[in-house]
C-alpha cells in the first residue's frame, strides 16, 4: 500500500467533553456548550475562540432521535462561529471520528490553520424501542428487512466467533468486567461503577425490601444469572451492551508549526486511517472487520509504527464481542486470541496493552455522534498525564490510539496520537 | 422479455414470486446474492440473473428479545424472541434471513453449520405485500 502522509503536521491543542448520561433537561445545544467551554479552557496558554476558522461536527441521527437535522450551522451559531463554515459529518457511530479526520485534512492541506472538531448526539428522549429502530437505520437494508437490530448484528458476529474459535459468552463477561473496573475512575463516565459494585447494590436493595438476597459469589455468577443479565440479542445480554446516552465532545486542531503558541504539550496526529465495510451478505469473514483492518493499515503505514508500538488504545466496544474482534483486527492480538488476552488480564489498566481506560463505550456511555472525539479526549488525557486514578502507569508514555466503528462496520477509523 | 435491471426492487419482486435470485458476471463468473449491477471482482457490467437452489447452512445467528416496531407488531417480545441469521448458500454466497423451525428461546439448541432450506415470509408495509427471506432446518 502507498505510504500515506499529511501535507503538513497537525496537532491537538485542546480537548473536552461532557459527562455522558441520559439528560431529561439538556439538549444537544446545552451539551455542546459544556464540551466547548471545557475545550477552550483546556488550552494551556489560553485561547481566543475567534481563532477558529471552521467547524466539523459529527452527528449520526438527531434527525431521527429529536426530529431535527442540519446541526452543523446550529452549533456554529451557538458558539459564535457563524458565518464561518460548518460541516456535518455522518458515519453512524464513527461520525465524530470523521469530523476529526476532515479537520486534520483541512489543516494538512494548508487551507486552515485552526479548526474545531467534535460531535454530539441526543438519544434519550425517545423509547428504548425507538432508539433500537433509529440505530438500525445504520444496518444494511438486507439486514434491517429481516428484523436485525444492532445488538442482533453483534450477536451474529459473536456466534460466528464462538463457532470458529471455541470462545463462549463467559469470555465476553471478562470484557465487561474489565471495562467497568476502569469506570469509577472516570468522572465523565455514565455508569461509574464496577460490576461488583452493581451486583452488591442489587443484593443490598433486595435486603432492604425484605426479599431473599441473591447468592452471587462473584461477577461471573452475577452475569450468568439471566434474571440479572437478560438476553437482548442472544448471546448479547444486557451487560454486553453499551447504554443509551446523550453527550458531546470536541477538540481544537492546529497546524503543527503554530501549536507551540497554545501549549507546550501538543499531541501530534501521527497516524490516521479509515476503512469502509459491507453487510454480512458480502463480508469475506464474519469474525473480522475489513474496515478496521484497512483503517489500521493506513494509520500504521502513515506512522511507520507496528501494533506493538501502541502503548494503550480506546477500542470501539459498543458490544463486548466488538472489543475482542477489533483488538485482533488492529493487530494487538492474533486472530482467535483476543478473548484469551482479556481473560489473562493483558488489556487491564495495569496490563501490557490497556484497552478502554475510560471504561469504554460500555461504561463511559455512547452518544453515537460524540463517541469518536470522546475516545480521542481520553487519549489526550492519558498522554498529558491528566487521567487521575485511571492514568496508565508506563514509563515514557507517548503513543496512544483510538479505534471507532460506525454501523455494522460500514465505517471504521483508527487514529494514533503522539506526545512530542 | 423485458431486461430487468439488477436492483433491490427487482430482487424483491422475485422474492414476492418465491424466487431467490442472484446475479452472475458473464465475464468472470462471480456470483452475488442479493444481485449486484456491477461485478466487484472484475468491474464487469454484463450480468445475468441466476436462481439459487435455496439450500445452505447456518453461518451465524442471534435470537432477538428487543426487536424493532414491525417485529413487535408481529408479536415478538422479551418472552417471545425471534431468530435471525446469516445463511451460506450451497452456491457459496450469503444472505440474511429469519430462521424458523427452531426454538429462539433455547438458543443453545441452534447450531452454526446446520443445514437449512428457504421459505418465504410476508408482511404488509403501507398496504403493500413485502416478502422477506426465511430459512428452516431441512
Amino acid at each position: 500500500m502507498k505510504k500515506r502522509k499529511l501535507g503538513r503536521g497537525v496537532a491537538v491543542i485542546g480537548a473536552g467533553m461532557t459527562k455522558f448520561g441520559m439528560y431529561k433537561n439538556k439538549d444537544s445545544k446545552d451539551l455542546f456548550t459544556e464540551a466547548f467551554n471545557e475545550t477552550i479552557a483546556s488550552v494551556d496558554k489560553g485561547f481566543d475562540p475567534n481563532e477558529i476558522e471552521a467547524l466539523y461536527l459529527g452527528n449520526f441521527s438527531n434527525d431521527f432521535f429529536v426530529h431535527q437535522a442540519h446541526w452543523a450551522p446550529m452549533i456554529s451559531d451557538l458558539i459564535g462561529l457563524s458565518p464561518k463554515p460548518a460541516t456535518r459529518t455522518e458515519g453512524a457511530c464513527a461520525s465524530s471520528a470523521l469530523a476529526f479526520r476532515e479537520g486534520v485534512f483541512a489543516i494538512a492541506s494548508g487551507f486552515y490553520d485552526i479548526v474545531l472538531v467534535g460531535g454530539v448526539e441526543d438519544m434519550s428522549k425517545v423509547s428504548t424501542e425507538e432508539v433500537a429502530e433509529g440505530l438500525a437505520l445504520a444496518t444494511v437494508p438486507y439486514e434491517g428487512r429481516v428484523g436485525f437490530t444492532f445488538p442482533g448484528v453483534f450477536g451474529v458476529i459473536a456466534t460466528a466467533y464462538f463457532a470458529k474459535y471455541g470462545a463462549s459468552h463467559r469470555d465476553l463477561m471478562n470484557v465487561t468486567i474489565k471495562s467497568h473496573n476502569n469506570a469509577p475512575f472516570n468522572p465523565k463516565a455514565q455508569i461509574p461503577f464496577t460490576i461488583r459494585d452493581m451486583m452488591n447494590a442489587k443484593i443490598e436493595r433486595a435486603k432492604a425490601k425484605g426479599r431473599p438476597a441473591p447468592q452471587w459469589k462473584d461477577e461471573i455468577e452475577f452475569l450468568s444469572d439471566l434474571s440479572a443479565n437478560p438476553p437482548v440479542a442472544w448471546p448479547m445480554h444486557l451487560y454486553d451492551c453499551c447504554p443509551i446516552s446523550d453527550g458531546a465532545s470536541c477538540m481544537i486542531l492546529a497546524a503543527e508549526e503554530i501549536a507551540g503558541n497554545f501549549t507546550d504539550k501538543p499531541l501530534k496526529v501521527i497516524g490516521i486511517g479509515q476503512g469502509s465495510g459491507r453487510g454480512f451478505h458480502s463480508a469475506k469473514s464474519l469474525t473480522s472487520f475489513e474496515a478496521t483492518q484497512n483503517a489500521a493499515k493506513e494509520a500504521y503505514g502513515m506512522s511507520g509504527l507496528k501494533p506493538e508500538d501502541i502503548q494503550f488504545s480506546e477500542v470501539h466496544d459498543c458490544f463486548s464481542i466488538a472489543e475482542i474482534i477489533h483488538t485482533e483486527d488492529l493487530g494487538f492480538f492474533k486472530k482467535g486470541e483476543g478473548y484469551k488476552a482479556v481473560r489473562d488480564g493483558l488489556t487491564r489498566l495495569d496490563g501490557p496493552i490497556p484497552i478502554n481506560t475510560s471504561g469504554g463505550l460500555k461504561s463511559k456511555g455512547h452518544p453515537v455522534g460524540a463517541t469518536g472525539t470522546s475516545q480521542l479526549v481520553e487519549v489526550w488525557k492519558q498522554l498529558r498525564n491528566e487521567a487521575g486514578e485511571r492514568q496508565v502507569k508506563k514509563k515514557n508514555l507517548r503513543i496512544g490510539a483510538a479505534h471507532n466503528l460506525g454501523g455494522t462496520g460500514g465505517t471504521c477509523t483508527f487514529t494514533i496520537l503522539e506526545r512530542r | 422479455m423485458e431486461k430487468k435491471i439488477f436492483s433491490d426492487i427487482e430482487y424483491n419482486k422475485y422474492l414476492n414470486k418465491k424466487k431467490l435470485m442472484g446475479s452472475k458476471c458473464k465475464k468472470c463468473g462471480s456470483l452475488f446474492t442479493p444481485p449486484r449491477p456491477i461485478c466487484i471482482d472484475c468491474y464487469g457490467t454484463d450480468m445475468e440473473w441466476v436462481e439459487m437452489k435455496g439450500t445452505g447452512k447456518l453461518a451465524a445467528f442471534t435470537c432477538i428479545s428487543i426487536g424493532p416496531p414491525f417485529m413487535i407488531e408481529e408479536g415478538f417480545d422479551r418472552k417471545h424472541p425471534y431468530c435471525v441469521g446469516v445463511v451460506e448458500l450451497d452456491e457459496g454466497t450469503k444472505v440474511d434471513a429469519r430462521i424458523e423451525g427452531i426454538d429462539p428461546a433455547r438458543p443453545e439448541t441452534i447450531k452454526v453449520g446446520m443445514p437449512l432450506a428457504v421459505k418465504y415470509l410476508h408482511r404488509k408495509k403501507k398496504g403493500e405485500k413485502l416478502t422477506y427471506l426465511a430459512f428452516e432446518p431441512v
